[in-house]
C-alpha cells in the first residue's frame, strides 16, 4: 500500500497563496462594486450619467488669468487646460524661485556670521512651523490686498505696487526680433558645439573643463550681442492715465500672494535640506582636497558639491513635488489654477464625479512626471559603486 | 603603557574672547563678513522696525481679546466647557511627565513654557474663571515634571501609553458617551470648532490612520503580488494628489458612495478624507521602519518556528515601530498644520474660525491681526512638538542602540 505523499490542500502553501490572494481581491472588487453601484444608483436619482462629453460644451464662465485665448463661449475642456497651464505656470515659477532662496538661506544658515545666521534661523524655524495656507491668506489679505490704492502706489524702482496688483515693465517685441530669434537659435548651436568640443578635449585629456559654463557663456554672449546688434525689445514701462494703469505687465495680487507664499514656504525647507546635505560632507573630504592641492573653488566643484547633491537632490524631488501639490491651495486666494477651474467647473455643469476625477488624474500625471525626471536626475549624479 | 594622569594632562585650552575680540572674530573679519553683517543689520532693521511700530500702536488687537474663546472653542457650548479645560490641564500633565523625563538641562525654555500660561492670564478680556485656569496650569505641569524626575526612566518608558490614552481620553471627552439627557451629553459635532476642533481633526487622523497605514505598509513587502499591487497603487495614488481634492472628494463623493439616504455630517467627513489621506503616508513612514530592520531577524524568527503573522507581530513590528515614533511625529506635525485646509470646505477650524470673524461688519480690516494671531498659535505647538521630538529622538538612541 503507497502512502499519500501530498499534503492536504488547505494547508499546501502554495495553493493559500493562491487563493489568499484571490479571495482578497473579491473581497476588494466587492467592495468597490459596492460603492460605485450606490453611486450610479445615487447619480440615476438625480438625472445623471457619467461621461465626459461634456467637455465638450460651453462654459459659460470666465477666468481671471488665461495663458492662452479663452472666453465664456469656449468649452469645459479647454477652461481645464487653461487650469493646468496655470498650474504648471505658477509651479515652475515657483520652483525656480524658491530653489534659489533655499539655497541663499541655507547657505547663510551655515556662514560664520552670527548675525546672518541667525536671521536664516529665524526664517527657516518661523516658515516650517506655521501652515502655508494661512500663510497664503495672510499674505493675500494682509499684505497685497491692503497694498495703497492706484493713486497712491508705491514705486520700487519702475516697479509699481497696488491694490490692484504689481505692475513691472515688460519687452515688447520690435522689427529686429525675428532676426534675433534667428540669431539665439545660432548662439544655440555654438554652445552645443563648444560643449562637444570641450567634452570630447575632456575624453582625451582626462582633464574635464568647465563644460557647462563655457557653453553657457557662449550662449550669453550671442544674447548680450544680438540685444545690442538688433535690438529687439522696446521696453514699455507702466504709466497711470485716469484710473487705469497702460503698458507694463500686470501681476495679479491673487497671482503674485500664491506664487510668493509658495516660493517663501517651500525655500525654508529647501534650505534645511541644503544645510543638512552640506553638513553630510565630512571634513575631511574639503582638507583631503586641499592637500592634495586643488583650489578652494575645485574643492567645492568637484569635491563637495557632488557628494552634497546626492544627499540633497531625493529630498528636493519631495519639496519641488509638494508645491505643485501645494499650489492647488490657490482656491483660497483666488487664483484660477486647475483645482478652483474644476471646483467652478463642478459648480456649472454639476459634474462631481468626472471633474474630481479628471482633475486627480493631472495632479497625478504631473506628480508623476517630476519624480520621473528627478528620478532619472538623482540617477545620473548617484555614486557608482564599483 | 600607563594612562597618564589627570595631573600630567591638561584639558585643551578653551577658546576666550572679550566681547569686542567675539564681534572681531565673528562679525568683521574678511572684509566681505563685514559687509554681510552691514547688510544682516539693515534688514534687521528694515523688517523689525515697521513691524514693532505697527504691533504697538496702530494694531487693533481687540478683535482677539472680544473673539478669544470663538478661536479656541467655537462655539462648544458653555456648561460643558470643563471639559476641554479638563483635557488642558491633562494635556499639560503630560507635557510635564514628558519634559521632566526627556529634557537634561534645558529648564529655560521648561521655564518659559510654565511661565506662558500666567502670561496669558495677564491679558485682558478674560473671565475669572479662564484666569483661575491658567494660574492652575503651570502648578499641574510642575507637579508632573516633578513626578517624572522621581522616576525618568520608569516614565520615560511608559511616555508613548501615556500620550496615547491622552488622545483617546481628549477624544472622549470632548465628545461626550451618552444621549443628550444622559449624565455625559454627546456634544454634536457641528458646534466643535476653533483650536479645540484643529486638535480633534490630528489626533483622530493620527491614530486612525495609523492602522489603515500599518497594513498599507505590511502590504507593501507583502510577498503576494495582489496585495503588493493594491497597496503601491493606492499609497502611489494618495501621494500624489493635494489634500484638498481628497478632502472635496470626502465632501462630495462620499455621500454618493453611501447606500439611499444615509447622511454623515461634514466633520466625519473631512476626518475621513483626512484618514485615507494620512495613511498612505504613514505606510511610508512604517515601511522606513521595516526596511531598518535587519533580515537576519527574519530568519531567526523563521528558523524558531514562527509562522508570517507571529513575526511580524512580535519580531518586526515591535522593533520597526520603535524607530519610526520620531518620523511619527513629524507626520503628527505635518498633519497638524494641514488641518487648516478643512477651512476650505467649510469647516470652522482655527482657520475657518477666523475667516467668519473676519466677516464680522466691526472687524472689517483687521486681517493682519487675526490672521498673525493664529498664525502664532499654529507656530507655538508645532514648535514646541518638534522640539520635543528632536529630544525624544535623543533619548530614544534612533540608530544607536
Amino acid at each position: 500500500m503507497r502512502r499519500s505523499t501530498s499534503i492536504p490542500l488547505w494547508r499546501d502553501e502554495r495553493f493559500l497563496r493562491i487563493f489568499g490572494q484571490v479571495l482578497f481581491l473579491l473581497i476588494l472588487f466587492v467592495f468597490l462594486g459596492y460603492l460605485i453601484n450606490n453611486m450610479l444608483q445615487a447619480l440615476k436619482q438625480q438625472g445623471l450619467a457619467l461621461g465626459f462629453s461634456f467637455l465638450r460644451l460651453t462654459s459659460g464662465f470666465d477666468i481671471g488669468e488665461v495663458l492662452i485665448p479663452y472666453d465664456r463661449s469656449s468649452t469645459y475642456g479647454r477652461a481645464f487646460l487653461v487650469g493646468l497651464l496655470n498650474t504648471a505656470n505658477v509651479s515652475l515659477l515657483g520652483i525656480v524661485f524658491a530653489t534659489l532662496i533655499g539655497i541663499v538661506v541655507g547657505v547663510a544658515r551655515l556662514s560664520r556670521n552670527f548675525l546672518v545666521q541667525l536671521l536664516a534661523r529665524i526664517y527657516i524655524e518661523a516658515l516650517r512651523n506655521i501652515p502655508l495656507l494661512v500663510l497664503l491668506i495672510f499674505i493675500y489679505s494682509g499684505v497685497f490686498l491692503k497694498l495703497p490704492q492706484i493713486r497712491q502706489a508705491l514705486y520700487i524702482g519702475p516697479v509699481m505696487f497696488s491694490n490692484r496688483g504689481v505692475f513691472a515693465p515688460w519687452p515688447i517685441p520690435t522689427d529686429g526680433y525675428p532676426a534675433f530669434r534667428l540669431f539665439l537659435l545660432l548662439g544655440l548651436l555654438a554652445a552645443a558645439v563648444t560643449w562637444f568640443v570641450l567634452w570630447r578635449h575632456g575624453q582625451r585629456t582626462g582633464r574635464p573643463p568647465l563644460t557647462w559654463f563655457w557653453s553657457l557663456l557662449v550662449w550669453l554672449a550671442f544674447t548680450v550681442i544680438g540685444l545690442v546688434v538688433f535690438s529687439p525689445f522696446e521696453m514699455e514701462y507702466p504709466r497711470l492715465e485716469g484710473l487705469r494703469v497702460l503698458g507694463g505687465k500686470r501681476l495679479t495680487p491673487e497671482f503674485m500672494s500664491l506664487w510668493s507664499g509658495l516660493v517663501i514656504y517651500t525655500s525654508a525647507f529647501i534650505a534645511d535640506v541644503v544645510r543638512a546635505g552640506i553638513q553630510a560632507v565630512p571634513k575631511g573630504q574639503t582638507e583631503a582636497a586641499r592637500s592634495l592641492g586643488l583650489s578652494s573653488f575645485q574643492t567645492l566643484r568637484f569635491v563637495v558639491f557632488p557628494q552634497a547633491l546626492r544627499v540633497i537632490v531625493p529630498p528636493l524631488t519631495s519639496h519641488y513635488l509638494n508645491l505643485t501639490k501645494n499650489s492647488s491651495l490657490a482656491v483660497a486666494v483666488g487664483f484660477p489654477d486647475l483645482f478652483s477651474v474644476s471646483g467652478t467647473i463642478l459648480n456649472q455643469s454639476g459634474r462631481a464625479v468626472e471633474v474630481i476625477a479628471l482633475a486627480m488624474s493631472i495632479y497625478l500625471s504631473l506628480s508623476l512626471l517630476t519624480s520621473l525626471f528627478m528620478n532619472w536626475y538623482n540617477r545620473r549624479i548617484r555614486f557608482v559603486e564599483r | 603603557m600607563r594612562e597618564p594622569s589627570a595631573e600630567t594632562t591638561l584639558p585643551p585650552p578653551t577658546e576666550r574672547y572679550t566681547l569686542l575680540g567675539w564681534v572681531y572674530k565673528n562679525l568683521l573679519t574678511p572684509w566681505y563678513n563685514a559687509l554681510l553683517t552691514l547688510l544682516a543689520l539693515w534688514l534687521i532693521y528694515a523688517i523689525f522696525t515697521p513691524l514693532l511700530r505697527w504691533a504697538f500702536t496702530a494694531a487693533r488687537w481687540e478683535v482677539i481679546a472680544v473673539n478669544l474663546r470663538l478661536l479656541m472653542v467655537g462655539q462648544y457650548p458653555k456648561e460643558h466647557l470643563w471639559r476641554i479645560w479638563l483635557s488642558v490641564h491633562m494635556l499639560a500633565f503630560v507635557v510635564g511627565l514628558s519634559w521632566g523625563s526627556l529634557a537634561r538641562g534645558r529648564r529655560r525654555i521648561g521655564l518659559f513654557l510654565l511661565i506662558l500660561p500666567w502670561l496669558l492670564a495677564l491679558i485682558p478680556g478674560f473671565s475669572i474663571a479662564t484666569r483661575t485656569h491658567l494660574l492652575i496650569l503651570p502648578f499641574v505641569a510642575f507637579i508632573a515634571y516633578w513626578l517624572a524626575r522621581l522616576g525618568t526612566s520608569q516614565v520615560r518608558k511608559h511616555l508613548v501609553t501615556f500620550w496615547t490614552s491622552f488622545f483617546i481620553l481628549f477624544i472622549l471627552l470632548v465628545r461626550g458617551l451618552t444621549p443628550p439627557d444622559g449624565w455625559f451629553p454627546v456634544v454634536p459635532t457641528n458646534v466643535w470648532g476653533g483650536l479645540v476642533l484643529t486638535f480633534l481633526l490630528t489626533v483622530l487622523g493620527i491614530v486612525l490612520s495609523f492602522p489603515l497605514g500599518l497594513f498599507l505598509a505590511l502590504g507593501r513587502r507583502s510577498r503576494l503580488p495582489a496585495i503588493r499591487l493594491v497597496s503601491i497603487a493606492y499609497i502611489e495614488l494618495v501621494r500624489s494628489v493635494p489634500l484638498v481634492t481628497i478632502l472635496f472628494m470626502a465632501q462630495i463623493m462620499l455621500p454618493l458612495f453611501l447606500p439611499g439616504n444615509m447622511n454623515i455630517d461634514r466633520v466625519v467627513r473631512a476626518i475621513v478624507g483626512i484618514v485615507l489621506f494620512t495613511a498612505a503616508y504613514q505606510a511610508e513612514n512604517v515601511r522606513g521602519g521595516l526596511q531598518a530592520i535587519p533580515h537576519g531577524q527574519y530568519e531567526a524568527a523563521y528558523a524558531l518556528g514562527l509562522n508570517g503573522f507571529q513575526t511580524n507581530l512580535f519580531i518586526i513590528l515591535p522593533q520597526a515601530l520603535r524607530h519610526v515614533i520620531p518620523v511619527l511625529v513629524g507626520q503628527f506635525i505635518a498633519l497638524y498644520k494641514d488641518t487648516s485646509l478643512v477651512a476650505i470646505v467649510g469647516l470652522l477650524d482655527l482657520l475657518g474660525i477666523a475667516k467668519s470673524i473676519l466677516a464680522q461688519p466691526a472687524y472689517v480690516g483687521t486681517q493682519r491681526e487675526v490672521y498673525l494671531f493664529i498664525s502664532a498659535i499654529y507656530w507655538l505647538f508645532s514648535y514646541v512638538m518638534a522640539y520635543l521630538s528632536q529630544r525624544l529622538e535623543k533619548t530614544l538612541g534612533v540608530g544607536e542602540r
